[in-house]
């Protein structure tokens, strides 16, 4: 990424002299472009969902049957939708669902994930069946393990986030198991075990800390496909309820009206492709800061 | 041989987890499974004579006996909506899917290998650059909005392609290819930058090897270090190929709803709706099974790529 801002560099640079004065604070942004770049964008699009109330133009929900699938205007800045509703607004709100479902998904498959991974790399009688396990889960599609735990579950924001942590779980696992198992040889680790430091002890203040910034990144990720996963399953009708306006579901609404109101889907199409790419963005750039090593397993 | 063996039988505990997984599913709504089957709509009678066809009153663990017993024999079952086997159902669904699964995958693999390979060869330029950045798009950009904006584009707008639906072979090779092009364009995009972008860091990597030097050194052509290259590369790559059938089959659930093509991915949507359990577990099941094969024969193809591996 750096060489595209280099010949800009030389330019302004005096004579003479290879490099422009960066100021200290600034030259680790330059370094990672990617990593603000996508910092920013979901600043902006976390920005506009927590402010939905103030910058919605219209109720989300207020339908207008005078005013059904029209074109972007002043007064509809997105148009409407079938019903007549505001697209921006709606767009503007579902924002928050696909926040909601990232953050938490990210964080609870984290947690879940790092437990596991732990007790599989640190307890050999328990490494079997809980790899098995995350083998056999690995093996269904994540989609397809989401919509078959739709089936038996009543569709709820919760459940649709329950429905996704199911399958991202395993890679976690096995993310923290395969660092585990490289830490467990470390020097410092048999120290601690040495000197006679309880297990609960040495995971807590020797393991976690050195697999925090592999977490942070494999967490950034599992956020982004939880995003789509989540607009997926609104979009095939099995996922957050339909009365909830969320990029998913406005665009399974807008479905059949691709060739007369394109303009339903591809807002919050668009604002989700945004803010996945963001986090995704994000991700790149917090695994080429934190570990540059990470690049290859990941 | 022994390999060979050891290989097959370590896939046996995986499918063995799939197949308690799939089948405690139903066991797992918080209510009388019964109850969530026969719908808000049904009578205490229903629900009784429903959860007496399903065997669904006796001892979970004489229920799972039964149940593995029948898929032995082939038998997936029956569906709950249709009261039509579920291997006749999957029957009829499952020409499409794997028309659009077949075609993709052909189409990911004569471009995404050369192309990975390509921006490895030229690392930092501006093809590589476009690559990346392809590849990035393609894993951010859902798939249903590329759907949608493929129809709009080379359907509705330039009338190329049929908006939606599907045609049989059986109705002629023509039609056939007409009908699935867009569904395996907007499926292929996501694993070409999968696959391109694991091409491009093994390959890369390989460059850096001695023997590469050597082979440029004695005059090689640039095609056949690459391919030289691409040998060394391609146990990596064949993995990632393998992993990434996960992503087909759950991207073919959804090109499938866009497209309006009524394969197995259509049915297990519908399904879900209609709390048809069995043809959901049979998906499910058949789905992993897929996965866990091709991953096999994947693992066990390593040496054709690489005679040095031994078992």
């Amino acid at each position: 990424m750096m060489p595209s801002s280099a010949p800009s560099a030389l330019k302004n640079a005096p004579p003479g002299d290879g490099t422009v004065f960066v100021p200290p604070r600034w030259r680790w942004a330059r370094k990672h472009p990617t990593l603000i770049l996508g910092a920013v964008l979901l600043l902006v699009v976390a920005f506009v969902a927590l402010a939905a109330p103030w910058i919605a133009t219209h109720d989300p929900q207020d339908i207008d049957p005078l005013a059904r699938m029209q074109l972007p205007s002043s007064e509809h800045w997105f148009g409407t939708d079938a019903l007549g509703r505001d697209v921006f607004s709606r767009t503007v709100w579902g924002g928050r669902v696909s926040l909601i479902v990232g953050i938490s998904v990210a964080s609870v498959s984290a947690l879940l994930g790092v437990v596991l991974g732990l007790l599989a790399g640190f307890v050999r009688r328990l490494d079997g069946i809980v790899m098995r396990i995350m083998d056999g889960l690995m093996a269904i599609p994540g989609i397809l393990l989401a919509i078959a735990l739709m089936a038996v579950i009543r569709a709820s924001l919760t459940t649709v986030i329950v429905a996704i942590i199911v399958p991202e779980v395993p890679r976690v696992v096995r993310l923290v198991r395969s660092l585990a198992l490289t830490l467990r040889e470390q020097l410092f680790v048999e120290a601690a075990h040495a000197v006679g430091t309880r297990l609960p002890t040495i995971l807590l203040r020797h393991v976690l800390p050195n697999m925090v910034a592999p977490l942070v990144v494999q967490a950034t990720f599992i956020a982004a496909s939880a995003v789509l996963l989540e607009a997926a399953l609104s979009f095939l009708g099995v996922g957050v309820p339909p009365t909830t306006p969320s990029w998913g579901n406005m665009m399974a609404e807008g479905r059949n009206f691709v060739a007369v109101a394109f303009h339903i889907i591809l807002y919050p199409g668009v604002l989700l492709a945004v803010t996945v790419l963001a986090i995704n963005l994000l991700g790149d750039g917090l695994r080429d800061a934190l570990d540059p090593r990470l690049a290859r397993q990941l | 041989m022994g390999y060979i063996l050891r290989r097959l039988v370590a896939t046996l505990p995986v499918m063995a987890v799939v197949a308690i997984v799939v089948f405690l599913l139903i066991h797992l709504s918080p209510g009388d499974p019964a109850a969530l089957i026969a719908g808000d709509l049904a009578t205490e009678e229903d629900i009784r004579n429903l959860r007496e066809t399903l065997g669904l009153n006796q001892p979970i663990w004489q229920q799972f006996m039964i149940w593995i017993g029948k898929l032995a024999t082939g038998d997936l079952g029956t569906s709950i909506f249709t009261q039509v086997p579920v291997t006749t159902l999957l029957g009829q669904r499952i020409e499409p899917t794997l028309s659009i699964a077949l075609v993709t995958m052909l189409i990911t693999v004569v471009l995404a290998i050369p192309l990975g390979t390509l921006a490895a060869y030229r690392a930092g330029s501006l093809i590589d650059r476009l690559v990346m950045i392809f590849a990035v798009l393609a894993f951010s950009v859902p798939a249903f909005l590329v759907g949608y904006l493929l129809i709009y584009g080379f359907a509705i707008r330039l009338p190329w392609f049929p908006v939606q639906g599907y045609v049989g072979f059986s109705e002629g090779a023509g039609p056939w290819l007409r009908s699935i092009v867009l569904p395996c364009v907007n499926l292929a995009l996501v694993y070409i930058a999968l696959i391109t972008r694991m091409t491009r860091a093994t390959v890369l990597e390989v460059l850096h090897e001695d023997y590469i030097r050597t082979a440029r050194a004695k005059g090689l052509g640039v095609l056949s270090v690459l391919l030289h290259a691409l040998r060394n590369a391609a146990v990596p790559i064949a993995t990632t190929v393998g992993m990434g059938i996960a992503l087909l089959i759950g991207g073919v659930v959804v090109t499938e709803t866009v497209f309006a093509i009524p394969g197995a991915g259509r049915l297990v949507v519908d399904s879900v709706q209609r709390h048809d359990y069995p043809v959901i577990q049979s998906v499910l099941l058949l789905s992993a099974g897929v996965y866990v094969i091709i991953n096999l024969l994947i693992d066990l193809s390593y040496r054709l790529f690489d005679p040095r591996i031994q078992y």
